[in-house]
């Protein structure tokens, strides 16, 4: 029997998006390591089958579900093999379309949504600059106000697709001051006037993902590219956390339920002493420590995704299943290093680019000590 | 089209009740919670010294709290495996680690193989005056030498002229000084291994039961824990429990239970230690303000109200699986060991 929340119809998805990522994805994703970047043409692959809007209504060419079916999608794709691949998927599905969807005008949503939903555009958001992350308040990005528009100068940094991207959502300054009122979001599209790549970024891990760094230089935004109202950009940004950081630990879960299944696996194939190493003591009581922390991390996770799901608003669970799982599943893919040995060290066993991908979960999306900032609020500490 | 004002929203209105609970279940929560608080929790401290007294199981039993999950037809409350959960995460109020044990190896430990496990007789004889908190009972699993290690116990029981003759030792065995029976595993076939094992109840006041020591603990003071010896024991053969030579698996069985249990009883023991500390660090001040207040302190609470949570939903993950039908020996070993 399924866990709730989930029920027979998310099983069939699973077992289909499974069979998808092990033919479409799993076979390319060291190509796609070894090329720094996987191809444009797996979000058309995706949206052929319908994954890219899972969760949107049909009359955008969505398949007219909602998040949790977007879960299964997010918990399955680590079995990719590749950070990069997932992070790229998820930053289009999971951060750059939502706020289109839930704050967009009607234009808007055919103008991006529908053929993001098509693969045939894709999108990216920006908000992190090179002097402020979570500190979101702090941008300094500034949109003035022209006739018919604005004229953007600025910069944004670590923006997943970044290169790719046909769109982003990018959070600006709309006056002087900017803070918590004065931010706004406008749809900047790669074909604007003064809109540059300035840089592709290196990385420790999600090396098939594209991560770049944008320069914006006078670039004439319309009207018409507002996203929702001027001036409260910063509620688009809170609107879509909850969601972003669930769909973090969703990813771990899925992380880390593949990483286990491959040492267990490796500690009953691989003899030490005359017998496979997982017989011997140590090795399984990591591995039963392992997977304490994914089902323990799976059991959280399910909770807030229920709570989600049921319209409650779970700042305070989101934030832990983030917190717990992000963490978790960078010390889960750490023991499965040591447990496959020198194996584990070598590129092609794909266990250290487990690990190497998996440490960006304590840092993006919100760092740990973020988290833990939200959640001592929460106590009113 | 959503608002600043809808997404905004705190969270901190949201129900909190998990869904394996119901309205009923957060009824019985309060009874057990005001009774833990208000006839329990005051002697708590006396009972730390002296172990608490046998009033508390007839007490228990008159208000039902010895039977919840058991068919009403033995007197007991008719009620789903989330009462005994809730049970266990309220009787914590009672702010007695010893007491908490003390019954639970009462209602989630001794006496569930005898509802799965026992003829209707015996189920007359221990299982119906057990609920009441008339008989208090015990379970014989640990040796001297055999802990975990089930399988190498030695008490062992022999036909003799159509009895069975018990002799052996059990250790650790908590309620073991009160108990009037005890649920006792014991070898009846030292060639056939696992299935050599069988569970008998024993009267405490037969003759060669021997009570012979009260331990003393590092910690859970107000429980009594014994070592008990058996010498020459004679009981009938209607004394033993399930089948001869299954106790083994009867015994497998009743652990996973009881782990359940023990993990939802530590996770509401730790609720209750964050509770008073967080209380704690909002009064106590240090260089000029409440240390709750100091990021060291506050992300300390995060990182325990994380850990909290996390064991809370595996355990109620669990229980749902195991209310289910599952059988979830890897995630109530999971439960436990988090």
């Amino acid at each position: 029997m399924p866990l709730p929340p989930f029920t027979d119809e998310h099983e069939e998805l699973r077992q289909s998006i499974r069979r998808f990522v092990a033919r479409e994805l799993r076979p390319y994703s060291q190509q796609w390591e070894d090329e720094r970047w996987f191809p444009n043409e797996v979000f058309h692959k995706l949206a052929a089958v319908g994954f890219l809007g899972l969760k949107y209504p049909e009359e955008y060419g969505g398949e007219g579900g909602d998040h949790l079916h977007d879960a299964v999608l997010i918990e399955e794709l680590p079995r990719a093999g590749s950070g990069g691949v997932s992070a790229g998927i998820g930053g289009h599905i999971g951060i750059a379309t939502p706020p289109i969807w839930k704050f967009g005008t009607e234009e808007q949503k055919q103008r991006f949504l529908v053929p993001a939903i098509q693969g045939e555009k894709i999108g990216a958001l920006g908000i992190t600059e090179p002097d402020a992350g979570s500190d979101v308040a702090a941008i300094r990005t500034l949109a003035r106000r022209v006739d018919g528009g604005w004229v953007v100068n600025g910069s944004k940094t670590f923006i997943t697709n970044g290169m790719r991207a046909d769109f982003v959502v990018t959070a600006v300054k709309t006056t002087e001051e900017g803070g918590h009122h004065g931010i706004s979001f406008l749809l900047l599209e790669k074909d604007m006037e003064g809109y540059s790549v300035s840089k592709k970024l290196e990385k420790m891990g999600w090396h098939a993902s594209d991560t770049a760094e944008l320069s914006f230089q006078d670039v004439f935004v319309p009207e018409e590219n507002l996203l929702g109202e001027e001036n409260r950009g910063f509620y688009l940004i809170m609107a879509n956390f909850q969601w972003e950081r669930l769909a973090m630990a969703l990813g771990s879960v899925g992380s880390m339920q593949a990483i286990l299944e491959r040492t267990i696996e490796f500690a009953l194939e691989r003899e030490a002493f005359g017998r496979p190493i997982g017989k011997h003591q140590a090795i399984r009581h990591k591995i039963a420590e392992m997977a304490v922390k994914l089902e323990s991390g799976r059991a959280l996770t399910y909770d807030a995704l229920r709570r989600f799901m049921q319209g409650e608003e779970p700042l305070r669970e989101v934030t832990m299943a983030k917190l717990k799982t992000q963490r978790d599943c960078f010390e889960v893919a750490d023991e499965a290093l040591q447990i496959h040995g020198g194996a584990g060290y070598m590129k092609e066993y794909e266990i250290e680019r487990v690990a190497r991908d998996a440490r960006l979960g304590p840092i993006g999306g919100g760092t740990d000590e973020i988290m833990k900032e939200i959640l001592g609020k929460t106590y009113g500490l | 089209m959503a608002t600043a004002e809808t997404v905004l929203k705190p969270d901190f209105g949201s129900k909190r009740k998990h869904f394996i609970f119901t309205d009923e279940h957060d009824q019985l929560r309060e009874s057990i919670r005001a009774f833990a608080q208000k006839e329990l929790a005051p002697h708590a401290e006396e009972w730390e010294e002296t172990t608490f007294p046998d009033w508390v199981f007839h007490r228990m039993g008159e208000l039902g709290y010895l039977g919840l999950s058991y068919p009403e037809e033995y007197g007991g409350q008719g009620g789903d495996y989330y009462s005994n959960i809730v049970l266990a995460e309220e009787i914590g109020h009672a702010n007695s680690g010893g007491l908490a044990m003390g019954i639970a190896v009462h209602t989630d430990m001794a006496t569930p193989p005898i509802l799965m496990f026992g003829t209707e007789e015996q189920k007359q004889r221990y299982l119906v005056p057990s609920i009441r908190g008339e008989k208090i009972s015990c379970l014989g699993i640990t040796e001297p030498d055999a802990g975990s290690d089930v399988a190498g116990i030695r008490t062992h029981a022999v036909r003799d002229n159509g009895e069975w003759v018990i002799n052996g030792s059990k250790t650790y065995i908590t309620n073991g000084h009160r108990a009037d029976y005890i649920v006792l595993v014991t070898k009846t076939d030292p060639d056939a291994g696992y299935d050599g094992f069988t569970l008998f109840l024993v009267d405490m006041d037969l003759p060669g039961v021997v009570r012979e020591k009260k331990l003393e603990k590092l910690g859970m003071h107000a429980s009594d824990t014994a070592l008990l010896a058996f010498n020459d024991v004679r009981v009938p053969d209607d004394a033993v429990l399930g089948e001869i030579g299954k106790g083994f698996y009867h015994i497998m069985w009743e652990l996973q239970g009881e782990r359940l249990i023990g993990a939802a009883g530590c996770v509401s023991g730790a609720q209750r230690a964050f509770d008073r500390t967080m209380q704690y660090a909002l009064e106590r001040k240090a260089f000029g303000r409440e240390i709750g207040h100091f990021q060291v302190i506050r992300h300390k609470f995060a990182e325990m109200a994380t850990k909290l949570e996390a064991a809370r939903q595996l355990v109620y993950m669990t229980a749902w699986r195991f209310a289910n039908g599952e059988y979830p020996v890897r995630e109530i070993s999971m439960a436990k060991l988090t």
